[in-house]
């Protein structure tokens, strides 16, 4: 070493120099939760059951997503549909009980690939947390869309901007 | 009678003092409290991050939230240790980190209802070797810690600890030697007087403009005392295990850690009395204030000075801690005993030699 660099102060003083430099400089953290980075329009969030322009449900629990998905996260119960209930459900077979243990889900999107009907999608919104593991296994109610004619706001809410994101890119 | 005789010893005194001791030491705590919160701010903001910013606006009420947090943890102690000394450590690094500010002079003195109050605990006029003593105690609370902790780990960091503090302390009295050749008294109020009566309000009497390498020894002996990195080790987390505090738990642990950053404050304010002139107000004629503005206005002006430069060295303390990696055991032992001794000891021959030749 020489005799400079054996004194260990000069070094030190240009180290200190650097770090009081770095307290001025513009910082890289995001504020969240109150600012959020955007995500890729492509991204795999909350599953979402879709329903047609007239507001009836797709889905047919046919069960290739329960197949389809490689943790078996979702379950399904079918049910026939009845007279007065054409403007409930699309076709003849609906399910009856539908659920997704997100705790169980590894939000791959093979579900949304195996679906013939068009019925699951994964969409833009981040799985939100919970106190009880019960509170994890959502719903169908949890899981629709809301009803494009009966509640126009909340299901333009809903659809979110995924479809804008697409158009653009 | 003997009765009436006590009686005649003044009770406004002792008030006086009680009610000042009351106020250092939860202004010390206070303090201390919000530099855990400074380190962590500062430490993110030379990282290019924001500290912690929830607690509170702006964080504020992140070491009142990490002080809870300890008082809610569970209190374990060990079946194998020692259980008396592994309670009694905590509590003797505190007091030794306490016992220090009794003799620093926070300010002039205040004038409440005719009578004089010095803002300084005990003037006893061994002020500096009252400290040294004090310091020179705080070891055992390290010893205790790791020796009652019943632990390798521990008991080799505290031996590690112990040894540092007692190698940076001979060059610590070595530099205030030559400090103690100019100003000729011990007491820490005549060493701050003395520097008022420089030139430019004061300034040019300020001890580091004649001890400039006194004071960098000692402020690198200060900063192994206080077990800061770069002379960490007693502490390390990667080698030794979180080293001699690594079995306490809840409030003991918060003693802890929190007497290191009491000793930081003191001994920031330690360096500020010494070398830059304590509650001297730089550039500015401290008789002459007091006779248009009064001398309680003047002692408030020279206890934000003096804090003023307080926080100064605190941020040097934050500020090198984030800077350099730490010493390895050899290298520490090497410039405690083979490097800083022999410089304090020139520093001496140095000064001794001026001050003759001036004297002359």
């Amino acid at each position: 070493m020489t005799f400079w660099e054996s004194l260990y102060l000069p070094a030190i003083f240009k180290g200190m120099a650097i770090t009081f430099g770095h307290m001025f400089r513009k910082k890289p953290t995001i504020n969240y939760p109150e600012q959020k980075r955007p995500f890729s329009p492509v991204f795999r969030g909350l599953h979402v059951l879709n329903r047609d322009e007239e507001g009836r449900e797709n889905c047919t629990a046919c069960g290739l997503c329960a197949v389809a998905c490689p943790a078996e996260a979702i379950t399904m119960e079918a049910a026939e549909r009845q007279k007065g209930e054409e403007h409930l459900y699309r076709e003849e077979k609906y399910a009856a009980k539908y659920e997704i243990n997100m705790l169980r889900c590894i939000f791959c999107g093979l579900c949304e690939e195996a679906c013939p009907k068009d019925a699951i999608y994964l969409s833009e919104t981040f799985a939100p947390s919970n106190f009880t593991r019960k509170g994890f296994i959502y719903s169908k109610e949890n899981l629709l869309i809301p009803h494009p004619v009966n509640e126009k706001e909340k299901y333009e809410v809903a659809k979110g901007l995924r479809e804008e994101q697409l158009k653009n890119k | 009678m003997i009765s009436i005789q006590l009686l005649m010893i003044d009770l406004w005194f002792g008030l006086e003092k009680l009610l000042l001791i009351g106020a250092i030491i939860s202004f010390s705590l206070v303090v201390a409290m919000y530099t855990t919160f400074a380190e962590r701010k500062i430490a993110g903001f030379m990282q290019d991050r924001r500290g912690p910013n929830r607690a509170g606006p702006f964080g504020i009420l992140q070491p009142l939230a990490d002080g809870l947090k300890l008082f809610f943890k569970e209190e374990i102690i060990p079946l194998t240790s020692n259980k008396s000394l592994f309670v009694i450590g905590p509590a003797l690094a505190m007091l030794t980190a306490m016992l220090t500010s009794a003799v620093i002079p926070w300010g002039d003195h205040i004038e409440i209802a005719g009578r004089t109050i010095s803002l300084q605990v005990a003037d006893v006029n061994i002020g500096i070797l009252y400290v040294f003593g004090v310091v020179s105690l705080g070891v055992y609370g390290i010893m205790i810690g790791g020796w009652s902790s019943n632990n390798k780990f521990s008991l080799l960091a505290a031996v590690r600890g112990a040894s540092q503090i007692i190698s940076y302390e001979l060059a610590m009295g070595l530099s205030l030697i030559s400090l103690l050749l100019m100003t000729g008294s011990l007491s820490l109020k005549t060493i701050v007087e003395q520097q008022m009566q420089g030139g430019w309000g004061g300034f040019l009497g300020w001890n580091i403009l004649y001890q400039p390498i006194g004071f960098l020894i000692f402020l690198i002996c200060v900063f192994a005392e206080c077990n800061r990195t770069p002379f960490d080790l007693p502490e390390a987390e990667n080698e030794l295990n979180f080293g001699y505090h690594q079995e306490y738990s809840s409030m003991k642990l918060g003693l802890y850690l929190f007497s290191e950053y009491v000793n930081m404050f003191i001994s920031s304010a330690v360096v500020s009395t010494l070398f830059f002139g304590g509650y001297d107000i730089p550039f500015v004629d401290e008789i002459a204030l007091t006779a248009t503005m009064g001398a309680n206005m003047v002692a408030l002006f020279g206890f934000l000075a003096f804090f003023a430069k307080i926080a100064f060295f605190l941020f040097l303390f934050i500020w090198v801690r984030w800077t350099i990696p730490r010493f390895r055991y050899d290298q520490l032992m090497d410039l405690g005993w083979k490097k800083l001794i022999p410089l304090a000891l020139a520093n001496l021959l140095i000064t001794a030699i001026v001050i003759l030749a001036l004297n002359k």
